[in-house]
């Protein structure tokens, strides 16, 4: 059972995808789990053969525990503790498409998300489903496990923790976006909606490619020192409809182009609200940015989730009075915000940071 | 294509983006983006969704006149019938 987050602590397993006997590689997803931060499928990171399945569907299964034995060459598995190989054909597995709502709202009531008739889009399975199969059984065992609860001790606690833990500084500047919404406007103009990218895909880029410069920002506080991360896994806080907030993680977000960003950006928004994140997705954001400017603030200034040591803010984007070459014009604008860990970078480290990203916005076709 | 017919698929429409909200309460007169709690990449898989089923590809510049559902008929029967 992978930890998700520093304050995971165990996670019950929802359904297996793979049977004994199934070949899997790196990459493949061989179960889902029920955490606090919604329901996750969690990756294979070897090749070889499912020999063992040790939890069962249900369980729930502490942080670190072994869920699986895989065997073959890749597989690390310690000679001599190997159990014999389950010699059972393996079993055909249906997909079950819901809503992590659903599948949360189902799990806490021990009802099988197969008894369920979706009637979400392809067929998914909406909490309105499960509520509706439900209504006629005995109600919830408790209200201290009503859906979304978890998701919003959990968001306490990592905060609470933040505040804690991280002497926080922060700092802001406002970013003239005139050369940014235009290059987007005229790139937009003659695609199809499906390939369109928005502005805070661009934005996004921007903070990838100047952590280029700034490694000791993207980068986990671990014991007692900063440890920089190879790679740049920009963690996008994505605000759930039931309330709350995940902030997976877009992988190497400074190798990919704009329209490959906005393709795994819209994905991962997608399987955020409605089910299939994976798991390596929740644990490996090296920073989060954060977007609450369609929400109609000015500027949001953001708790650090750790172990992470930064996050950024970008607040709405609006028409304000720009001196540009001498005239005052109408130039569309937005306040960025950093809030840094003290402990890992000081101010004039992040403010050379933030100039980098206001940089990068002056250039977008260079992103 | 009916006013009517073009109301159900636009809901239809706002449904495949925003399954867990009632498209179908929604307020005529009112911003959908407040009603839906919608964001930016809701309202861009809305503009898909509507090229989808409409073959009507909304341009940027006009997307302020999906704001409501009243809007959002309005544009799309004008649309339809050019």
């Amino acid at each position: 059972m992978p930890s998700l987050g520093a304050d995971m602590a165990a996670g019950r397993l929802l359904q297996w995808l793979k049977s004994p006997g199934d070949q899997v590689k790196r990459g493949d997803i061989i179960a889902e789990v029920d955490t606090d931060k919604g329901v996750i499928e969690i990756e294979v990171f070897t090749e070889g053969t499912v020999s063992k399945l040790l939890a069962q569907e249900g369980d729930r299964v502490p942080v670190g525990t072994v869920l699986a034995l895989i065997t073959g060459a890749a597989a690390a598995v310690e000679e001599g503790k190997t159990p014999a190989p389950d010699t059972h054909p393996p079993a055909e597995r249906r997909v079950i498409r819901a809503s992590p709502v659903a599948k949360r709202f189902a799990a806490e009531r021990g009802l099988d998300l197969a008894d369920v008739k979706g009637t979400g889009p392809d067929g998914a399975i909406t909490l309105a489903d499960v509520e509706a199969l439900t209504s006629r059984l005995p109600p919830a065992p408790s209200s201290e496990e009503e859906t979304g609860g978890r998701l919003r001790r959990a968001i306490a606690a990592a905060m609470a923790r933040s505040k804690r833990e991280i002497p926080h500084y922060y700092l802001g500047t406002t970013i003239d976006l005139g050369p940014a919404v235009g290059w987007l406007s005229d790139r937009n103009r003659d695609r199809p909606p499906a390939e369109r990218v928005l502005l805070g895909v661009l934005q996004l880029k921007a903070v990838a490619l100047a952590l280029r410069e700034f490694p000791d920002l993207n980068a986990w506080w671990v014991e007692d020192r900063a440890v920089p991360k190879e790679g740049i896994h920009v963690g996008l806080a994505v605000a759930l409809r039931g309330g709350g907030v995940v902030a997976p993680a877009v992988r190497s977000t400074d190798r990919l182009s704009l329209d490959d960003l906005m393709r795994a950006v819209r994905s991962l928004v997608d399987r955020a609200r409605s089910g299939g994140l994976r798991s390596s997705e929740l644990a490996d954001a090296t920073i989060t940015v954060t977007s609450l400017g369609e929400r109609g603030v000015d500027a949001v200034v953001g708790v650090i989730y750790p172990p992470q040591v930064a996050l950024v803010g970008f607040g709405r984007p609006a028409q304000r009075p720009w001196v540009v070459s001498g005239q005052v014009v109408p130039r569309p604008v937005v306040t960025a915000t950093l809030s840094g860990d003290h402990r890992a970078s000081d101010g004039h480290r992040g403010a050379l940071f933030l100039a980098r990203v206001e940089e990068m916005l002056q250039e977008p076709g260079k992103l | 294509m009916t006013r009517d017919e073009i109301r159900d698929r636009v809901i239809q429409c706002l449904r495949e983006v925003a399954p867990e909200a009632d498209p179908a309460g929604l307020r005529s007169d009112a911003p959908l983006r407040d009603q839906l709690d919608i964001d930016s990449m809701d309202f861009l898989n809305f503009v898909i969704e509507l090229d989808r089923s409409l073959r009507v590809a909304v341009p940027e510049s006009e997307y302020h006149q999906l704001a409501t559902l009243d809007g959002c008929v309005g544009y799309l029967a004008g649309k339809l019938e050019s």
